[in-house]
């Protein structure tokens, strides 16, 4: 009796330990990474503008000449991005998300993908923030630290926003044909999705 | 993209009608036409400045280095790109934004890329292979650090509002490595090798002649 219990604390204590250890790493690991996304802008504007300068480059009338083009680009993506942002803040609306859970939560069960985390999945390429307020309400709902907090947090951390990126990028150049850039941005949304619920079981399962 | 706008709009006008939301559905679509307008002229300032830095960069020879620097793996995935275009060196200075979560700079970097790989394309309205490419790379972009859903955790109360950083960077990967193979593959689907803007306008000497 008083061995099993020995035992069991050891083990929890064991666990703890390894726990902070590796909470501890990681917060390194992440201090470092903090550190170099301070710093990357920085660097990166003083090299460029240094080492231009002593290639002879006229730095302030290049940049002028340059930054001249930000207006237009901006204004080029526009139209697509009112096309897109109004088709899915329509869709949004209407109630057909509900639907669309409905209809796909047989084949979500299937890969292990709980019902209450599908909206948030259907939303995540559509609209950045439209994802960022389900997956909330969710983890506000569940706890941040249950199983659906986790993996929604893990899928959201781990694709874009394809249809708004689509939109801006080829909008600033007045593409409109965008051939299979849906196709294989979804599949990787796709993939994405799959591996965030098996690697989520096999962590934090 | 065509078929992709009309069912959201012909669903979402029907979903609409049958429960009873118009109302809604027509208030979002004004909302939202804002909502794209405020966004689009947001970004002027940003990408003003970083256009002029980039500018700098292109004439002192910096985004010529960085092209060289990676021409493996840019001849793997761009191999219609010439080596030592600035495209390949401005594309490198995006995705290295992503990794580390400077949304603010990756957006400007981006465009700034569709640009050098617009000066490639033949047509004016038609995405080219490269530029189908490099949204792949985008779209499934990795992050090491998401600061935005930690952010969202860490004020919910999470233990450890990071213990998603290594979930998040492997589903990541495994997305970006789909969408490149994706983008490979599909361009030599015979209506998206057709639909090419820079392809060969010689007859075609069959390779394998094998499709179904």
């Amino acid at each position: 009796m008083f061995n099993t219990f020995a035992y069991a604390a050891a083990d929890t204590v064991r666990q703890i330990a390894a726990q902070t250890a590796a909470a501890a790493q990681e917060s390194l690991f992440v201090t470092i990474m903090k550190g170099f996304s301070n710093l990357a802008v920085p660097i990166v504007l003083f090299v460029v503008i240094v080492l231009g300068f002593t290639k002879k480059v006229k730095v302030y009338e290049t940049f002028i000449s340059g930054a001249k083009e930000g207006f237009s680009v901006a204004v080029n993506i526009i139209p697509y991005l009112v096309a897109i942002l109004v088709a899915i803040g329509m869709f949004r609306a209407s109630g057909a998300m509900a639907y669309l859970t409905q209809i796909l939560s047989p084949v979500t069960n299937l890969i292990g993908l709980p019902a209450e985390a599908l909206p948030a999945a259907l939303m995540r390429p559509l609209s950045g923030s439209g994802s960022l307020g389900i997956i909330t309400e969710l983890m506000t709902k569940h706890g941040p630290d249950s199983f659906i907090g986790r993996l929604a947090s893990t899928f959201y951390g781990s694709t874009e926003t394809t249809f708004y990126v689509i939109a801006v990028y080829f909008g600033s150049i007045g593409i409109r044909k965008t051939r299979h850039a849906i196709a294989s941005g979804l599949i990787g949304d796709l993939a994405g999705l799959l591996m965030a619920v098996f690697i989520c079981h096999v962590v934090f399962g | 993209m065509n078929y992709v706008w009309l069912i959201l709009m012909v669903v979402a006008l029907i979903v609409g009608a049958i429960n009873g939301n118009l109302e809604a559905v027509t208030t979002a679509a004004v909302e939202y036409a804002e909502v794209a307008v405020d966004i689009s002229l947001g970004l002027i300032g940003i990408m003003a400045f970083w256009l002029g830095i980039m500018k700098i960069a292109e004439e002192g020879g910096i985004i010529k280095i960085l092209s060289r620097a990676i021409r493996p793996i840019a001849k793997f995935l761009f191999p219609e790109i010439p080596p030592d275009h600035p495209a390949i060196g401005t594309m490198l200075m995006n995705i290295i934004a992503n990794w580390l979560g400077l949304s603010n700079a990756a957006t400007p970097l981006g465009l700034k890329a569709m640009k050098d790989l617009q000066t490639l394309n033949k047509s004016e309205d038609t995405a080219t292979n490269s530029m189908v490419m490099f949204l792949a790379l985008n779209t499934a972009s990795i992050t090491i650090i998401p600061m935005t859903i930690i952010a969202v955790r860490a004020k919910l109360g999470s233990a450890n509002p990071f213990e998603i950083i290594s979930t998040s960077v492997f589903a990541s990967t495994c997305a970006t490595i789909a969408a490149v193979t994706a983008a490979k593959l599909l361009k030599r689907l015979p209506g998206i090798r057709k639909s090419n803007p820079n392809r060969e306008p010689e007859t075609p000497v069959e390779k394998g002649g094998n499709n179904v």
